[in-house]
């Protein structure tokens, strides 16, 4: 399989400031790479330099094989970005709007209603394709931004954080058009919240303070944090000796009077146990949860396993 | 090639969505359709005079030329509201990434924005020109005239509308793309002033000034010099826009 996208040895300088960090990966036709990082950590710098939109300092972008720099046409020929804030005119009605995007990216004149009603039909934009943007709620208007990106069925599409403000339905909705629009092409999507990974990508990178930290599959990810946790609430105090002996928990929290934090190793889950032990003593079963890990969990798991 | 003509297009009707285009045009309508009916009426009142002159001023030296005159200065006062948002307001929006990441070069963004807002300007240029074709109903027009009137107001207008497109490349607000514009185009204007007001003139002066070679052009002399000086003024700042609009991917 040929790579959609390879990105060879990236920096980016801002100043004195190091934004990315020597940053190289691929993308295969079929895969969701999804771009993990907090707040500054170099996303939308390195979104921004896939789409030709920033020069990078140095390092080189090959998309379907065009160099980005040599080639910057051909290049961004196969190429749909969707940046943080979706660049719309707010004073065209949809339709309008795509309709120029559609011939800014060359599509021919015959070919530009299908292009669009087809857009329009995937990200759910057909009943509001005569209103003005402007007029839109947020979640609307990023459709659209989408509806933007997808337009031209370019070979690589570039979202960055593309459920912002969106509510849940719609994040839903546009969770499953990634998925879908994954099938047949290469998609690189940057977050910050890791359910939205684990949910729509195959792939996942994490960067941190420019630099790639993690770069696995979702199922590589899931063995890299080898550890879960669970939230127990009991009615009666549990003894958390008792519980502890069980086999595969790792320590105990206490959270509260009742309320207690199990951490244990994915490899040996415990759960039944821990739900067979609390009924046999009588502690009266409330809450038995899994939590879900933040991203916080998974830096401090990555960064503790680089030290 | 394509491209450009559909940048402009857009740029063209995307200016008639807002009332800034209407207004633009009404308020400069009206105020040199009173220009114009000022000059006429001096005209009728002279007219007894000028006849018993050999070789008088006709109706287009008094009328036509004075008429393209105001429409010059009215427009270095308006081409730089008309061009401030150009690229400045697409980078404050942030929309300007769509046309960054379509498959597109600088240039065709630059001279499609260009062609786009001078076809307002270009407009503007048509209805003054009406003006002067409304005295066709009673008089007669001293054709080449009027045409190098029409020529040199195009040219200007290009002109203008060039240092417009660069300094809303450059600024970083509106406004301030405004002020510069209008900064520099007055400069330029009134440099031949200082220039005439001492004894020693500078050459120098003479040739930066706009006025100087609009007012040959006014006059109907159509000389090579003059021409190239505005198509050189044009072509300098669409290529320092270009410049400028590629140099944004490498901020630092």
């Amino acid at each position: 399989m040929t790579n959609l996208i390879t990105v060879d040895h990236l920096c980016r300088y801002y100043g004195k400031v190091c934004a990315v960090n020597d940053v190289s990966f691929t993308l295969a036709k079929g895969e969701v790479l999804g771009f993990l990082g907090p707040n500054g950590a170099g996303k939308t710098t390195t979104m921004q330099m896939l789409s030709g939109n920033l020069a990078p300092s140095s390092g080189q972008i090959t998309i379907n094989g065009f160099d980005l720099l040599d080639q910057p046409n051909q290049a961004k020929r196969s190429l749909g970005y969707l940046p943080d804030t979706p660049p719309l005119y707010k004073e065209l009605s949809v339709q309008e709007f795509l309709h120029y995007c559609a011939e800014l990216q060359g599509i021919g004149k015959n070919a530009i209603t299908q292009a669009i009603n087809h857009a329009q039909e995937r990200c759910g934009l057909t009943a509001v394709s005569h209103r003005l943007i402007a007029n839109l709620s947020k979640g609307f208007q990023q459709r659209v931004g989408i509806a933007m990106a997808i337009l031209h069925n370019p070979d690589v599409i570039i979202l960055d954080e593309p459920t912002v403000g969106l509510d849940p339905i719609q994040i839903r909705e546009i969770r499953a058009l990634i998925r879908e629009l994954g099938q047949d092409h290469g998609i690189i999507l940057s977050t910050h919240i890791l359910t939205e990974v684990q949910e729509s990508c195959t792939h996942v990178q994490i960067i941190h303070q420019g630099q790639l930290i993690l770069s696995e599959s979702i199922a590589g990810l899931n063995q890299t944090m080898n550890t879960g946790s669970l939230q127990v609430t009991t009615r009666l105090p549990a003894d958390a000796s008792l519980l502890l002996t069980i086999p595969g928990i790792s320590s105990i929290e206490t959270l509260a009077n009742n309320q207690l934090k199990i951490y244990y190793h994915v490899t040996d889950d415990p759960t039944r146990h821990i739900a067979e032990t609390i009924i046999a003593n009588g502690w009266e079963l409330q809450e038995l949860t899994p939590v879900k890990k933040s991203m916080e969990d998974i830096f401090i798991a990555l960064t503790q396993d680089n030290d | 090639m394509s491209m450009i003509l559909t940048i402009a297009k857009r740029e063209f009707k995307s200016l008639f969505l807002s009332p800034l285009a209407w207004t633009v045009l009404a308020v400069l309508q009206g105020l040199l359709a009173y220009l114009f009916l000022t000059q006429v009426e001096t005209f009728t009142l002279i007219q007894p005079k000028l006849a018993t002159i050999d070789g008088a001023p006709g109706l287009a030296d008094i009328v036509v030329t004075p008429l393209y005159g105001n429409a010059a200065i009215i427009l270095l006062l308006v081409t730089p509201l008309l061009t401030m948002r150009l690229i400045c307001e697409e980078r404050r929006n942030k929309t300007l990434s769509l046309l960054l990441s379509a498959p597109i070069s600088t240039a065709d963004i630059i001279l499609g924005k260009y062609l786009g807002s001078l076809g307002l300007l270009l407009l503007v240029v048509v209805l003054v020109t009406l003006m002067p074709l409304s005295l066709l109903v009673g008089g007669e027009l001293d054709w080449g005239k009027l045409a190098a009137n029409l020529l040199a107001l195009v040219l200007l207008v290009s002109a203008f509308t060039s240092t417009g497109l660069f300094m809303s490349t450059v600024a970083g607000h509106p406004t301030v793309a405004a002020m510069g514009t209008f900064g520099i185009l007055l400069l330029l204007w009134i440099l031949d002033w200082s220039a005439s007001m001492n004894d020693q003139r500078s050459e120098l002066f003479e040739y930066l000034s706009i006025l100087r070679h609009f007012q040959n052009l006014q006059s109907g002399q159509l000389s090579s010099a003059d021409i190239s000086y505005f198509l050189l003024f044009t072509a300098t700042f669409i290529l320092l826009s270009i410049r400028c609009l590629a140099n944004d991917r490498l901020q630092k």
